[in-house]
C-alpha cells in the first residue's frame, strides 16, 4: 500500500475558505440556509466551514446540522459486514429552506443520492445545494454534481482518497492512496 | 463489533454481552428517528417479516408490526386462531407455506416452549422469538434493561426485583438471563409455590417478604398474576396476593429511597400495582412501551442484515 499527499494542510485551510467566500457570495447572512454535514465524516468539514464564516466573516447565526445516512443506504445486505450508524444532529426544520449537503469526497454519489433521500424525513427544502471537498471525476454512478468543490481529482477505482482532520487525525492532510 | 453473533433472537441465554450492547446502541438511533415527524426508514425495503402468533398478544403485536412498518418491511400477519392450524397442520408446515411465499424473517409466539429454536433448526428464515411458552420473551428483557439504562444511566451493579408469578414467567427468565449478564443484582419475590425450585442456581437470591425486596433493590419489575396458565391454585385468593404482593403507594413511601417501578404489561391494576402507582413519576412503563419500538427495530435491522 503506497499514498501519496494530495492537499497538504496549508492547501486545505486556502480551500476552506475560498468555499467559505463562495457560500457567502450565494447566501449572505445565512438567514434561510441550513449546513447539513454528512456522517461520519463529512461533519468535521461541516464544523471546518462553520467555524471560519462565523469567526473571520462574521456570520453571526448558522444553522449547523448532522445527518446520518446508514438507514438510507442502498446497499444495505450487500456488503460483507452490517452499516454501523452514527448520529443524526439536526434540531431546526429544513422546511421551505435551502440546503447545503456536505461531504468530503464525492465519488459514486451514492451517499448523496441517500442523504437526498434521508433529508425528506426532515421537511421540503426550497432547494438543496451539494459541496465537497474532493470530488472524485469520472467515477459516478448517478447524475449527481456539486455546487462548489475543493479540489477536483482523476483517481483509478483503486485508489482511496483518504482525509484526515486535526480535530480527529491529528493534522489536516488529505491522501491518495493506492491500495 | 457491529455484527449479532447469532443468526436469530431465540432468547437471551444464546447472547453475549457485547451483542445487548450492539442493539442498545442501535436502538439509540432508531429512538431518535422515531421521535421525528416522519417516522420512517427505507432500509429494509426488500425483506419480507411474517408474525405467526400462535397465542393472543395485543401489545408485541403491535410493537413488533410497527417496528417492521417503520423499517419500510413487508408485514404479513397470522394468527393460529383464523388458521388450517385448526385443521391439523404442523408447525414445520404451517412455516414452510408462508417461507414458500417467499418470507425472510419470522417472528413468533407459541405457546411451547422451545418452539422457535425447534422452527430455527427445520426452516430456512430467521427466527424472533415473540415469547415461547414459560420459556423466554427476550425483546421483553431487552427493552426492560434500555429503559433501566435509559432511566438510570446503566445496569451493571444495580438491585433489580423481579415480583410476582416467576413460575411461569417468560419475562422473568429472560430479564434474569439479560440483567445477569449486563451485571445487575437481580432477586426474584413472590409467594413461595411461584417460585421455581432450583432459581438460586441462575444466581439470583430468593425473597418472599415484599417490604424486604423493596428495601433492597433499586428497581422492581411487577409481573402480572397469568390467572391463564395457573392450572392449579397457587395461592388462597387474589386478595391475599395482593395484601402480601401488591405494591401501593404508601408502602412507595415509607421506604428510604425513591425506587423505579416497571410492568411488561397488561396490567392487573389494584392486583399487583394500584393504579396511583402505575401512573405515578416513578413508574416507566409508558417509556418502556416506547422504548420496546426501538429495540425490535434494532433487533430487526441486525438480524436482517445477516441475510443474504
Amino acid at each position: 500500500m503506497s499514498q501519496k499527499v494530495l492537499l497538504s494542510s496549508k492547501e486545505i485551510n486556502i480551500i476552506l475558505h475560498r468555499l467559505a467566500c463562495q457560500l457567502l457570495e450565494n447566501h449572505l447572512n445565512f438567514e434561510n440556509t441550513v449546513l447539513i454535514g454528512i456522517q461520519p465524516r463529512g461533519k468535521f468539514l461541516a464544523e471546518r466551514l462553520n467555524k471560519i464564516l462565523k469567526e473571520e466573516y462574521k456570520v453571526k447565526h448558522i444553522d449547523l446540522g448532522f445527518l446520518d445516512i446508514t438507514f438510507y443506504r442502498d446497499d444495505f445486505r450487500r456488503g460483507e459486514k452490517t452499516l454501523e450508524a452514527t448520529k443524526t444532529k439536526i434540531d431546526f426544520l429544513i422546511e421551505d429552506k435551502n440546503v447545503v449537503l456536505i461531504d468530503d469526497v464525492l465519488y459514486t454519489g451514492r451517499s448523496i443520492n441517500a442523504a437526498l433521500t434521508a433529508l425528506q424525513s426532515f421537511g421540503r427544502p426550497k432547494d438543496v445545494e451539494l459541496l465537497c471537498l474532493i470530488d472524485r471525476r469520472f467515477s459516478r454512478h448517478l447524475p449527481i454534481q456539486p455546487n462548489y468543490r475543493g479540489r477536483q481529482v482523476d483517481a483509478i477505482n483503486d485508489e482511496k482518497v483518504k482525509v484526515m482532520w486535526e480535530e480527529n487525525d491529528g493534522e489536516d492532510i488529505i491522501y491518495l492512496v493506492n491500495r | 463489533m457491529s455484527e449479532l453473533s447469532v443468526k436469530h433472537l431465540l432468547g437471551i441465554k444464546y447472547l453475549k454481552e457485547t451483542d445487548i450492547q450492539l442493539i442498545f446502541e442501535t436502538a439509540n438511533h432508531f429512538k431518535e428517528v422515531i421521535n421525528r415527524s416522519i417516522k420512517k426508514v427505507p432500509s429494509l425495503r426488500d425483506i419480507t417479516i411474517a408474525n405467526i402468533f400462535f397465542e393472543n398478544s395485543t401489545r408485541t403485536k403491535l410493537s413488533f408490526e410497527l417496528a417492521e412498518k417503520r423499517l419500510s418491511a413487508d408485514v404479513l400477519n397470522f394468527s393460529a386462531s383464523q388458521s388450517s392450524v385448526k385443521k391439523g397442520e404442523t408447525l414445520i408446515d404451517t412455516v414452510n407455506n408462508i417461507l414458500s411465499m417467499k418470507v425472510d424473517m419470522v417472528v413468533m409466539r407459541h405457546p411451547n416452549p422451545g418452539a422457535g429454536i425447534f422452527l430455527s433448526k427445520h426452516v430456512n428464515a430467521s427466527i424472533v422469538n415473540a415469547g415461547d411458552g414459560a420459556h423466554e420473551h427476550p425483546t421483553q428483557a431487552l427493552l426492560d434493561s434500555y429503559s433501566i439504562r435509559e432511566r438510570l444511566g446503566d445496569v451493571a451493579g444495580k438491585n433489580v426485583v423481579i415480583v410476582g408469578d416467576i413460575l411461569h414467567s417468560r419475562v422473568a427468565l429472560s430479564n434474569i438471563f439479560a440483567l445477569k449478564l449486563q451485571g445487575a443484582n437481580v432477586k426474584v419475590c413472590g409467594p413461595k409455590t411461584l417460585l421455581p425450585k432450583h432459581i438460586e442456581s441462575l444466581g439470583v437470591g430468593v425473597e418472599t417478604n415484599l417490604r424486604k425486596a423493596l428495601e433492597w433493590c433499586d428497581v422492581a419489575n411487577m409481573l402480572r398474576i397469568q390467572n391463564e396458565r395457573l392450572d392449579i391454585s397457587y395461592f388462597p385468593t387474589t386478595r391475599e396476593y395482593t395484601q402480601q404482593f401488591g405494591v401501593n403507594k404508601k408502602l412507595l413511601d415509607s421506604l428510604d429511597k425513591e425506587i423505579v417501578i416497571m410492568h411488561p404489561g397488561p396490567i392487573n391494576r389494584g392486583v399487583e400495582i394500584t393504579s396511583d402507582v402505575a401512573d405515578s413519576k416513578q413508574s416507566i412503563i409508558l417509556n418502556q412501551v416506547e422504548n420496546g419500538v426501538a429495540i425490535r427495530m434494532a433487533v430487526i435491522y441486525l438480524l436482517a442484515s445477516k441475510i443474504k
